[in-house]
């Protein structure tokens, strides 16, 4: 390595974590590297792509004669069943995606990625919600993609209905990714997070409106309807539902909203170095 | 083996230290890793972190990056109280972590790009700057590999680069020579301290390798989470009777356990 010719020593870092020029550039470099780890794993899009497909293309249609669908709002006629699961669909995509991107936050902490970002002299809580950004950001495209697909398959909301369920994807996609940033703070190691997956991800799908409206859930157990109630997932895909016909559900908006601060509260204290988890146990790859 | 003070806590002159640890306590639960520590180093300074696997030096690596919050006592950055002032702390300051913390999947560039937006660079500075530190380290030519294909020295210098790129005033190094073949750790061992030379950078270098000292570097001799002397190398073989660095890391880094099953062997 050379270094023969002296350069000249600024007194001052060049690092500025200072004004909102330096705080967009922070957000947009996350944003970047978060879009490009997702283009480099090439599986992980089709994954994401094949999962909702395969529930659009064979269950929809196995069951669309059994699981029939009465008019329920916001529907206002009888609907075919693969119209009615494609926002849960939608939600699905959030959901995995929201959990995925614990689970890459747990590898990251685990390889030590995770310390580039934390390091940064921007505040703890702004490099998180940055990353929680991006990662809903990639989560969206899929989103569209997904529909995109559906079109062909029949599923034809009206046109602006993909316009205005654009908010409600991205409030759905933020609760959902602070949910899994907050268990990626609990979650110790990488092998953890497969009991997440069995605990969180299939009970928060199916114990909610995304299959079956709540109506038939009430009809076949009122305990799991009482569930289904409490179940955060249902009112992000109430919410998604709603605003692809245009409409606004406001009490899935509260409890979306609502839930959204209280996860990401809880994943911004659990990775504060002064409060957190963090620094209850020894440093993954150091000695001690 | 009695507890050495510390030769040269902190350092003389107007000039803050580049980083002065006062009475840092930190467990993990009930176990204890660092007890009580105190040291400093002087600005425009190498400070050699000696002791063996377990001290603690990772553990102090984290409370000086604020990856873990200090439970007891604090550390500042050039008069700049990391628990206090984190943004000014963090901002001074470039570190290369023990384990490899490079994405794989992306390019050099990439890497160091991300890097640069994690300080706020603009666009033409974090240009500016990937070429000069990839000049410096040697590595220009591998821009756009990925970094999955590079040596594990090669990756090392790119990490080295990174640490660089937003013009720190202080490296912090965690044993950034283990795993590495003798002469990719001779060279970055020469690197560093040219670095120190030409640049005025303060370096807090962490290791159990010996050979990386400098009798003329500073020490701060960690056991079992206690700093047993810190002050400059020499003074610290001077106060602890020895004639090698070495030696004196065998006499105040070595667990007390051991010692004292060998100093009752006949």
């Amino acid at each position: 390595m050379s270094l023969d010719t002296p350069q000249v020593t600024t007194p001052e870092p060049l690092s500025r974590p200072y004004g909102i020029g330096p705080y967009l550039t922070c957000m947009k470099g996350i944003l970047i590297r978060e879009a490009l780890r997702f283009l480099h794993q090439r599986e992980r899009f089709i994954s994401s792509l094949v999962r909702p497909l395969v529930w659009l293309f064979i269950f929809a249609a196995g069951f669309r004669q059994v699981l029939g669908v009465s008019i329920v709002p916001p529907y206002k006629t009888y609907v075919l069943y693969e119209i009615y699961i494609t926002p849960g669909l939608a939600g699905m995509i959030l959901l995995f995606s929201g959990m995925q991107s614990s689970l890459s936050m747990v590898y990251d902490r685990e390889m030590g990625n995770m310390r580039t970002l934390l390091i940064s002299p921007f505040p703890r809580w702004y490099l998180l919600v940055s990353k929680l950004l991006a990662g809903v950001a990639v989560s969206l495209a899929q989103v569209y993609v997904f529909l995109g697909i559906a079109w062909f398959w029949g599923v034809k909301p009206p046109p602006f209905g993909y316009i205005a369920v654009l908010p409600a994807l991205l409030l759905a996609g933020l609760m959902l990714g602070s949910l899994g940033m907050l268990l990626s703070s609990i979650i110790k190691q990488l092998e953890n997070f497969a009991g997440i997956m069995n605990f969180v991800i299939f009970p928060m799908y199916f114990a909610s409106s995304a299959l079956y409206p709540l109506w038939r859930i009430q009809e076949a157990s009122p305990l799991l309807y009482k569930i289904c109630q409490a179940n955060p997932f249902t009112y992000a895909v109430e919410l998604i539902r709603f605003a692809f016909y245009g409409q606004l559900h406001m009490t899935s908006l509260l409890v979306v909203a609502g839930c959204t601060i209280v996860f990401l509260t809880g994943a911004v204290i659990a990775y504060d170095p002064s409060r957190g988890l963090m620094s209850r146990k020894p440093a993954a790859g150091g000695n001690s | 083996m009695e507890h050495m003070e510390h030769i040269h806590p902190f350092p003389g002159g107007n000039e803050p230290a580049a980083i002065a640890v006062q009475g840092v306590s930190h467990s993990y639960g009930r176990h204890p890793a660092l007890k009580d520590v105190n040291f400093s180093v002087p600005a425009g300074s190498i400070a050699m972190l000696l002791g063996l696997n377990g001290a603690g030096k990772t553990t102090l690596f984290s409370l000086i990056s604020r990856l873990f919050g200090i439970q007891k006592g604090s550390i500042s950055i050039f008069n700049h109280d990391i628990a206090r002032e984190p943004r000014e702390a963090l901002r001074r300051i470039g570190i290369v972590f023990q384990s490899r913390t490079l994405d794989l999947d992306l390019s050099v560039k990439q890497n160091l790009a991300y890097h640069a937006a994690l300080h706020g660079l603009s666009h033409a500075q974090t240009k500016q700057r990937i070429e000069a530190v990839l000049h410096t380290v040697e590595m220009e030519t591998r821009l756009k590999d990925k970094v999955r294909s590079l040596s594990g020295g090669q990756m090392r210098r790119v990490e080295i680069a990174r640490a660089l790129l937003h013009e720190p005033r202080l490296l912090l190094l965690d044993e950034p020579t283990v795993g590495l073949d003798i002469q990719s750790r001779a060279s970055i061992v020469a690197f560093i301290r040219k670095l120190v030379a030409n640049q005025g950078i303060s370096v807090l270098w962490a290791t159990h390798l010996i050979d990386e000292v400098d009798v003329r570097d500073h020490g701060v001799m960690l056991r079992q989470g206690v700093v047993t002397a810190a002050g400059p190398l020499q003074a610290i073989m001077t106060h602890a009777g020895t004639l090698t660095v070495e030696e004196a890391f065998n006499k105040l880094c070595r667990k007390v356990e051991l010692q004292e099953v060998l100093s009752h062997e006949p």
